[in-house]
């Protein structure tokens, strides 16, 4: 166990330095930030010295090692638009994009669960088979286009709910959240609701494929024959069995969340990190980008890392110890 | 699952043996009504794109056939030349109607094209790391787990950040996100595969590796092939869709759904929702029949419902 957690973190670590190479000589490689930073009047004088200042002078190995010195010691670099620490503007956009991908996830959960619980069970009724029309639709809707369609209808046609922002923030230990005041919670509502449609989905199919298959195992016929009743069948003996991909699910997607905020930030307006990237990327803004992705991927690098532990704890047939891991 | 499934009782099984496999997943693919109509509806989609030059009422990127004066028009207003606008018009006076028809062909040609080099270099590499194994297998696979354990999503974002922007570099990052499936469903059905009486058999008669692979081992792997390839040709849709919304994806000169539902959004909130809303109609049926096809598809091609 203790030698797979090294030897995948030191996986992570080598997929971080390939990560951090090839944004880094990448996202140079993008346009010139001068061309947009600096005032086009400028004369070559004072050109140079904000090329300098911006450390665009030196070469590409000589900015990639002083970029790379500078993330060991938690700076990944100034903001060219913003000219304040990238990391730090990342940070201070990051409570916002994790409460909506909490929120997210809470809603698909509540709502995926039981319902394809219910689909598993009666996959031939009406109910069963409209929650699954539903979920292939919850799979093909675009996430934009539904958050579009969220504003056209609840902020627009029906004006119940606002379409862009946070809202109306309260400080808890120095982090803002919307969701502990009224205002903020109305605010959270359509971007939550949009993000969650596709883990709605997913759970959905999930636990009813493993509703559908417990069903016809042994144990369920055992628990069955012994003269349980359905309650304890289904609550004790399927569900538990069931759970174990669907927590697994649940923490893969988190990540995915996080990412695909980037879009739902997008619509609504939602100050998270998302927006800030895609923001970034229109406005050449590399130190950002670079330190948004560097990010993002050491997100995802736990997370995925914390669920395969967690997952053979949950699951003693699962063997991480395994030289394949 | 399906309708099918529950009328096939045991009685049919003896029949069912004298079909052809190809009969049989013909009938069993039409014996669902909800994915005989996706199909429908995905042949007059691709109709519709193949032939729009044709069945469009106007041409919406000649600028001598349209006219600032129908800006903005509700759907089913009269154009100053004669005519309805039956979707609307945008803010350049362009038909929504002919413009999602021009539309639909980038869409699909983006996502199919995307898709099919895709399945070239995901079918080499599965394949290649299954028959030949060792290093190499380890090396492809763990570059494909490693891949898949990131939104696709955020890999189209990261080398969109990367490449740059462009039509060519849109359809680069949709194969670098699709690969992979390929690569790892071809290569778990070709590990299966591999172990086959008939593999034997053709390594026995000292046939040349090219030949088995091809030949043998490739034919025999492509079923759940066609069912990822098919799913991810609407994802590989959906995610152009969703870059280009972003203003990520194509170029203005290339206007896919995605960007004519992006140059829509800025007047959703005024109310004229046409604009955006028709081209994603177009985008949702196009996904959603697609879906419907490869839902089906993956039941009648999977083995383990066949009772």
């Amino acid at each position: 166990m203790l030698v797979y957690v090294i030897r995948r973190s030191l996986q992570s670590v080598v997929v971080l330095l390939v990560m951090s190479v090839l944004v880094f000589v990448g996202v140079y490689a993008v346009g010139n930030p001068i061309d947009i930073l600096i005032n086009p009047q400028a004369d070559q004088q004072d050109r140079e010295r904000a090329i300098a200042a911006l450390g665009l002078d030196k070469s590409l190995p000589e900015q990639y090692l002083s970029f790379l010195s500078g993330a060991l010691h938690g700076d990944l670099g100034k903001s060219f638009v913003h000219a304040t620490s990238a990391l730090g503007l990342i940070l201070e956009r990051m409570p916002a994009t994790l409460e909506l991908a909490f929120a997210a996830m809470l809603i698909a959960v509540v709502f995926g669960i039981p319902l394809g619980l219910w689909a598993g069970l009666k996959p031939n009724g009406i109910a069963g088979r409209s929650i699954m029309a539903g979920s292939i639709l919850g799979f093909s809707l675009p996430t934009f286009w539904v958050g579009l369609m969220l504003i056209m209808v609840f902020a627009v046609m029906l004006g119940w709910l606002p379409s862009n922002g946070r809202g109306d923030t309260v400080d808890v230990l120095g982090v803002p959240l919307s969701f502990l005041t009224v205002d903020g919670l109305r605010h959270l509502a359509l971007p939550a609701t949009n993000l969650a449609l596709f883990n709605v989905a997913l759970l959905i199919r999930l636990t009813r494929a493993g509703a559908h298959e417990a069903l016809l195992q042994d144990y369920v016929k055992f628990a069955r024959a012994k003269g349980l009743t359905n309650r304890r069948v289904i609550g004790v003996h399927v569900l538990r069995n069931i759970l174990i991909p669907i927590v697994t699910v649940v923490g893969l997607q988190f990540g995915a969340l996080i990412a695909f905020a980037i879009v739902t930030e997008s619509v609504f307006a939602w100050p998270g990190m998302g927006k800030l990237l895609i923001d970034s990327l229109n406005l050449l803004d590399r130190p950002v980008i670079v330190a948004y992705l560097l990010v993002i991927v050491t997100f995802f690098i736990v997370i995925n890392l914390v669920v395969d532990v967690l997952y053979s704890a949950l699951d003693p047939r699962v063997r991480l110890t395994d030289a394949q891991g | 699952m399906s309708a099918a499934e529950g009328a096939v009782g045991a009685p049919t099984a003896a029949m069912r043996k004298a079909q052809t496999p190809f009969a049989r997943i013909v009938s069993d693919f039409v014996a669902n009504p909800v994915a005989v109509f996706g199909l429908a509806l995905l042949v007059v989609i691709v109709l519709a794109a193949i032939f729009a030059p044709l069945i469009s009422p106007q041409n919406p990127y000649d600028l001598a056939q349209i006219d600032v004066m129908d800006s903005k028009l509700p759907p089913g207003s009269k154009a100053a030349t004669g005519g309805t606008f039956w979707l609307g018009t945008d803010d350049q006076g362009r038909d929504m109607l002919s413009a999602i028809f021009y539309g639909l062909r980038i869409s699909l040609a983006v996502g199919t094209i995307a898709t099919a080099l895709a399945l070239v270099i995901g079918l080499a590499a599965g394949l290649v790391a299954a028959y030949v194994g060792g290093r190499v297998e380890s090396l492809i696979m763990r570059v494909v787990d490693i891949q898949l354990s990131f939104p696709a999503i955020l890999i189209a974002l990261i080398l969109i950040a990367v490449l740059g922007q462009g039509t060519g570099k849109v359809i680069a990052a949709l194969i670098t996100v699709q690969w992979a499936y390929y690569a790892r469903t071809v290569r778990s059905a070709a590990l299966v595969e591999k172990r086959k009486e008939y593999m034997e058999a053709a390594r026995c008669l000292a046939l040349p590796p090219s030949h088995i692979v091809f030949r043998h081992l490739l034919p025999n792997c492509l079923p759940p092939m066609i069912v990822v390839a098919t799913v991810q040709v609407a994802a590989a849709i959906a995610l152009e869709a969703t870059l280009s919304f972003l203003g990520l994806g194509l170029p203005i000169t290339e206007p896919s759904l995605g960007l004519l539902i992006a140059n829509g959004y800025q007047y959703l909130l005024s109310g004229k929702y046409w604009i955006s809303f028709f081209p994603g109609i177009a985008l949702l049926l196009t996904i959603v029949s697609i879906n419907l096809v490869a839902d089906q598809l993956r039941d009648v091609l999977n083995p383990r419902l066949q009772r």
